[in-house]
């Protein structure tokens, strides 16, 4: 080939590389699902007080896997479900959390974690009643889990009844669910921790715990919390 | 090629110049110099530290094996140093260097020499690890420990892994289970380590232990802690999304702070003790025998996520 | 477009067409462009069968049906992606045509027709000329790694902070399994890909391999692995590093099978590419190419091939069985169900520490043969050299256990494979002292080839050395799965084989291709090479030491500033390979400038024919006189005759002793 066709041909290839890395950067390595934002017009470190709210689902019919079970967040903004598991909050602010458990029971697999830990009072609120641990063993109890391992945080999620028809197409808005309330105060220090289901609910996968489980998004997120 | 007859390679070439005792007296007082320095400034620093008796026996090791691979490693580096200083072709000249072959002499002791100094450190390592108080140095064993401390039994820590935290378990206190690992100091402990799912990894840095933590199996690792202090624990082998995120704080105590906390803990976590497994060293958490009757009707049997579904038979 | 200058009886691969009818247009002969086509073609046929096989909602297979994550579109369709890949290259044509009765075409060499001899289609072809092959793998192995070494700068920039992370935890552990898969996986052939196939024929006399359809097929399994392996991060890639521990690999998602299918076709490529040469080796020596005369890097190709041979099988069987328990259900790897978490760590590392040793030896095969050009002397000590390749290989199956020593494994074979793997250090220590005994005295040229020899030497005795301490069972307490391991593996493989490899690009490019290869720019990559390359992996030994585990995107913060200065280094090393890569492309595409003679004034036989060779390599056999190591020496015979008259082949053949005399 003549110097100029070369130069081109080079070009050209270099060109496609260079777009086709970039594709794929900008697609799969910087995409994270949507944070919803709980710290706007709070002030971190001042004593207050922001209501999260969430909910977990058996199925997710707003993904590319519909049959992944999975955490929605609302958006205090806006009052929609938001399809992601990735929040913000500020810095030393007590958080009242509250989850609505759409999804069925599951055994855990370390029963250690029926436990509630982390909490203001070290209780939780399951359909208005206190407990201290749901026993995920004993009776359709526990669906999931909300544990946050950086600061000891561990809530069972509470089910709905063993023979209640579960709720069809996500995000959930009606159907029987439990409702778990606790609180707890984020650090004082600005900072990212990681989120965690610790209920085996990843249903085909081995001991439960592949696919959403470890899946951003799904079962499993990040709390950022900003100062 | 058979070693043609070289010149001697030690005496002066007609250059003047002893080439071996030249690199000779520039390697000694570097290797000297290299060897004091670790093992006297850099050697109580080396990691691990010194917080548990296996932690020492590994920073000796290690300072050991420093002191002699510096020389080594001098000597290496000093004669290249020297060969492409005084032995590079210079301007104009084209020739080609002496016809050496090889020399079965220098042959020889090289492998005499580099022979005896791995087989001294195969014996070394070896020393370190099973002799009498070394406790196997702080790796997990396995279920079949042939290294344990001598002296009664040590306390039991049963370490469990799962993604995406440890938790620890004391079988002499009523079994209880929790995230805090506490430990007496001056007091021999046994590491259970076994895992509920995938393979994680045991790893106490200050301590200097080390165990694997795997499905159904029971790594036992010792150690005897001999300062107090913090431990950092970290998750040493990839488990999945979390694993980066897997490490806790552990801090060794008193043998009276140590008792005060575990009777504590074990009153506090009664609630949630009763509703655990029983202790045993490894456990099937797809098997669960306590699961209600109305669970395992509506096909429930354990913690397995629907992987093997129910109705596959048990392989023996 | 391709210039056709060869009569009509010239097929190449398996044209189709029969001979008398003249070549067919470009676009209608099978070259990459159909082997893509047949890829897309039996991927989707793959991908419909295990839909409908095992997709959800049929009831064929209940059990996986219902198991919400269904491997078997996605394998099946690999697995006939790769069929058709290869079909679509014209891999069966000549198998098929010989099944039916028909002959296959000749492939050119031992008087038959030649196949094309230029034009740039052929390197887009299945073929069978080995040179074509070797600078096919060149080409290859540049792409991949440059390609991996891009995920490696992601993983640095990710480490630059504990705390703010410039990727999610999901994006770091693919890169992390991405960038150590694709480089263990395809470096295995780094050096036996390229100059291993394309030398080693040159080298010990030969006009051919001895199974060039197997050759290129070794080849061409490459790209398709190296294709599979990235449409893992379509899938979403795997979170269990280069080394796949079940059960986390049969727990994950699907790009765990791009994985398996991707790593399980580069030990079939490995396997077979080392079968050929082996067999090249043994049988198609030239008459006088005697054992004791092979140059070092043959003996370092045989070496690396045996590796090859023999633990290969243990790669795919181990893969194989990671396949079936996440598409079968079966239970190897299973505590629960009667299998072992053991079994598959086993088996992954009893071919794991071959494999690093084929990382190794060719490193020490390009080296042996750089420094006795470059310090005009022969080469100190071959026996020992060579015997110590033999050793290496040997042992290096009896040692895998190390990777294992906290794992829970019988005590008592812990001080068992500490013993044998500090035995291992001994006969790789050789390289030391057969470079050693080639400087003493020599006459030493600093040209690129041997700048990057000397920095091969230079980091291997580092790693080397820092295997001794992890070979160690109480040190490796400390610093097993931690930043020294992966501080002590870069230096022997990126520091050992790759400088090696750069010295082997600079030194045979200009025979393989008849281009130089720019020297200044060659100087300026290897100076920031070096630096840059020890300023991001000395720190690493200091920060596995102080407690940072491997693939974490969290650590310790005192820990960032080493942490940092690692990052930053890390990206200097990039911009020389970056050099590296314009340097390569500038030469052979630019400006080309021609290098046709033996700019190296080496004995090596490859030397003394044509840069580049002509298609048959040598016009006639060539009758080896000496070995090619003989500087220094009056006397010496030249390496061969490459014109001995045509009794002298018969009378060598038939086994007259003294071929010297009658040359």
């Amino acid at each position: 080939m003549s110097l100029p066709a070369r130069v081109i041909t080079l070009l050209v290839a270099f060109l496609a590389v260079v777009a086709g890395a970039a594709f794929l950067v900008i697609h799969y390595f910087l995409y994270t699902p949507p944070t919803v934002d709980y710290s706007a017009g709070v002030t971190p470190n001042s004593g207050g007080t922001i209501n999260v709210v969430m909910q977990e689902d058996p199925q997710n019919t707003v993904s590319s896997h519909p049959d992944w079970v999975s955490y929605f967040i609302k958006d205090p903004k806006t009052g929609r479900w938001v399809h992601t598991t990735l929040f913000k909050v500020p810095a030393g602010t007590r958080v009242n959390m509250t989850i609505l458990g759409y999804d069925g029971c599951t055994p855990i697999r370390n029963p250690y974690f029926d436990k509630v830990t982390g909490t203001i009072g070290g209780t939780a609120q399951f359909n208005g009643k206190t407990v201290t641990q749901i026993n995920a063993w004993s009776g359709c109890n526990v669906g999931h889990t909300f544990s946050i391992p950086g600061i000891n945080l561990n809530v069972p999620m509470g089910t709905p009844s063993l023979t209640a028809t579960l709720c069809g197409p996500s995000p959930c808005t009606s159907g029987p669910h439990a409702t778990m309330t606790f609180s707890f105060n984020t650090p004082k220090t600005a900072g990212t921790y990681f989120w965690q289901c610790r209920v085996p609910c990843g249903g085909g996968f081995i001991d439960g715990f592949g696919g959403p489980m470890q899946t951003l998004g799904f079962m499993t997120g990040n709390m950022q919390v900003v100062s | 090629m058979a070693a043609s007859a070289a010149p001697s390679v030690r005496s002066a070439d007609s250059g003047g110049r002893n080439h071996g005792l030249w690199i000779f007296l520039i390697w000694l007082p570097i290797a000297l110099a290299a060897d004091l320095l670790i093992y006297f400034v850099w050697g109580p620093h080396l990691p691990p530290g010194t917080m548990s008796n296996t932690a020492q026996s590994q920073q000796f090791d290690i300072k050991v094996m420093a002191v002699m691979a510096a020389p080594v490693m001098a000597g290496v580096l000093v004669y290249f140093g020297y060969a492409l200083v005084v032995w590079r072709q210079r301007d104009g000249d084209d020739s080609d260097g002496p016809a050496i072959h090889g020399h079965a002499g220098i042959q020889a002791a090289w492998i005499t020499v580099t022979s005896v100094i791995v087989l001294s450190l195969a014996v070394f390592g070896t020393y370190e690890l099973a002799w009498k108080g070394m406790d196997g140095a702080g790796a997990g064993q396995g279920p079949s420990p042939i290294w344990k401390p001598a002296g009664g039994t040590p306390l039991q820590v049963q370490v469990i892994g799962q993604q995406w935290r440890f938790t620890y378990r004391y079988p002499q206190f009523g079994g209880f289970e929790t995230t805090d690992l506490v430990l007496p100091v001056g007091q021999a402990v046994q590491f259970n380590v076994t895992s509920l799912d995938v393979i994680h990894d045991f790893w106490a840095y200050q301590l200097g232990v080390k165990a694997d933590a795997n499905p159904g199996v029971n790594n036992v690792a010792y150690t005897t802690p001999t300062h107090t202090g913090v431990v950092t624990v970290r998750c040493d082998e990839l488990c999945g999304l979390w694993h980066g995120a897997m490490f806790n704080y552990g801090k060794v105590v008193t043998m009276a702070q140590f008792q005060a906390w575990a009777n504590k803990t074990e009153t506090q976590l009664a609630s949630i003790t009763a509703i655990l497994p029983p202790y045993s060293t490894v456990y099937d958490p797809t098997v669960v025998p306590q699961m209600s009757k109305a669970m395992q009707k509506g096909g429930l049997t354990g913690g397995n996520g629907y992987y093997y579904p129910p109705n596959d038979p048990v392989q023996p | 477009m391709a210039i056709e200058t060869q009569p009509d009886q010239a097929h190449g691969a398996g044209g189709g067409a029969p001979a008398h009818r003249g070549r067919r247009p470009w676009w209608q002969r099978p070259a990459i462009h159909t082997a893509l086509i047949g890829a897309v073609v039996g991927y989707l046929l793959g991908h419909v069968l295990g839909n409908y096989l095992a997709g959800s909602g049929n009831s064929l297979y209940p059990n996986i049906a219902l198991s919400d994550s269904s491997d078997w579109p996605i394998v099946l369709g690999y697995l006939l992606g790769v069929v058709g890949w290869l079909a679509g290259l014209g891999v069966f044509n000549d198998v098929l045509r010989q099944m039916i009765g028909k002959p296959a075409p000749l492939n050119g060499v031992n008087g038959g027709p030649e196949h094309e001899t230029s034009g740039l289609a052929r390197y887009f072809r299945y073929s069978l000329d080995h040179k074509v092959v070797g600078i096919q793998y060149l080409v290859g192995m540049i792409i991949y790694f440059c390609t991996a070494g891009l995920f490696a700068m992601a993983i640095r920039t990710e480490l630059l902070s504990p705390t703010h992370h410039v990727f999610t935890s999901q994006a770091y552990v693919e890169i992390v399994g991405e960038h150590g898969t694709m480089m263990m996986m395809l470096m295995t052939s780094v050096v036996v890909g390229p100059f291993g196939n394309y030398l080693v024929p040159l080298m010990i006399g030969s006009k051919r391999v001895a199974f060039p359809r197997i050759e290129a097929l070794s080849f061409w399994l490459t790209p398709a692995a190296f294709l599979i392996l990235l449409s893992g991060l379509l899938l979403g890639g795997f979170p269990f590093g280069w080394t796949g521990y079940a059960p986390l690999s049969v727990q994950s998602t699907l790009g765990a099978d791009s994985y398996a299918m991707a790593f399980g076709l580069m030990g079939i490529s490995v396997i077979l590419a080392g079968f050929n040469i082996i067999v090249t080796v043994i049988c198609y020596r030239a008459p006088g190419m005697r054992w004791s005369r092979i140059p070092m890097f043959v003996w370092s190709m045989v070496a690396t091939s045996f590796l090859f041979v023999l633990a290969g099988p243990v790669l795919v069987g181990g893969m194989y069985m990671m396949l079936t328990d996440r598409t079968a259900q079966t239970a190897f790897f299973e505590d629960s169900l009667g299998g072992s978490s053991y079994l598959y760590q086993n088996l992954f590392w009893f071919f794991g520490h071959p494999e690093v040793y084929i990382l190794a030896l060719p490193g020490f095969g390009i080296v042996s043969e750089l420094i006795p050009v470059f310090t005009r002397k022969p080469l100190f000590g071959y026996r020992v050299a060579a015997a110590g390749m033999i050793g290496v290989t040997l042992l290096s199956f009896f040692v895998w256990q190390h990777h294992l020593f906290d794992s829970g494994i019988n005590p008592d074979m812990r001080p068992l494979f500490m013993l044998t793997t500090e035995l291992i250090s001994i006969p790789t220590g050789f390289i030391y002292l057969v470079a050693m005994g080639t400087f003493w005295k020599a006459k030493i040229r600093f040209t690129v080839p041997m700048l990057f020899a000397l920095g091969m030497y230079f980091n291997f005795l580092i790693g080397g050395i820092s295997g001794v301490f992890l070979s160690d069972v109480p040190a490796d307490t400390t610093e097993h799965g931690s930043f020294f391991v992966m501080a002590h593996f870069h230096y022997t493989i990126m520091g050992g084989l790759i400088f090696a490899f750069m010295g082997g690009i600079y030194y045979w490019l200009p025979k393989m291709m008849g281009i130089k290869l720019n020297q200044t720019l060659g100087k300026w990559q290897f100076w920031l090479m070096f630096i840059a390359f020890n300023s991001t992996f000395l720190p690493l030994f200091a920060v596995g030491m102080a407690g940072q585990p491997r693939r974490v995107f969290e650590y310790a913060q005192n820990l960032q500033p080493l942490n940092d200065w690692v990052s930053i280094s890390s990206f200097f090393l990039g911009g020389s390979i970056l050099i590296f890569v314009v340097n390569f492309v500038w030469s052979t595409v630019i400006a080309r400038e021609p290098e046709i003679g033996n700019p190296w004034q080496s004995r090596g036989l490859e030397w003394q024919v044509a840069s580049p060779p002509p298609p048959g390599n040598f016009e006639r056999i060539p009758v080896v006189l000496s070995g090619p190591y003989e500087y220094g020496d009056k006397n010496a015979q030249p390496v061969a005759d490459l014109h001995p008259p045509p009794g002298v082949i018969t009378a060598a053949i038939t086994g007259a002793t003294s071929v010297r005399a009658e040359a």
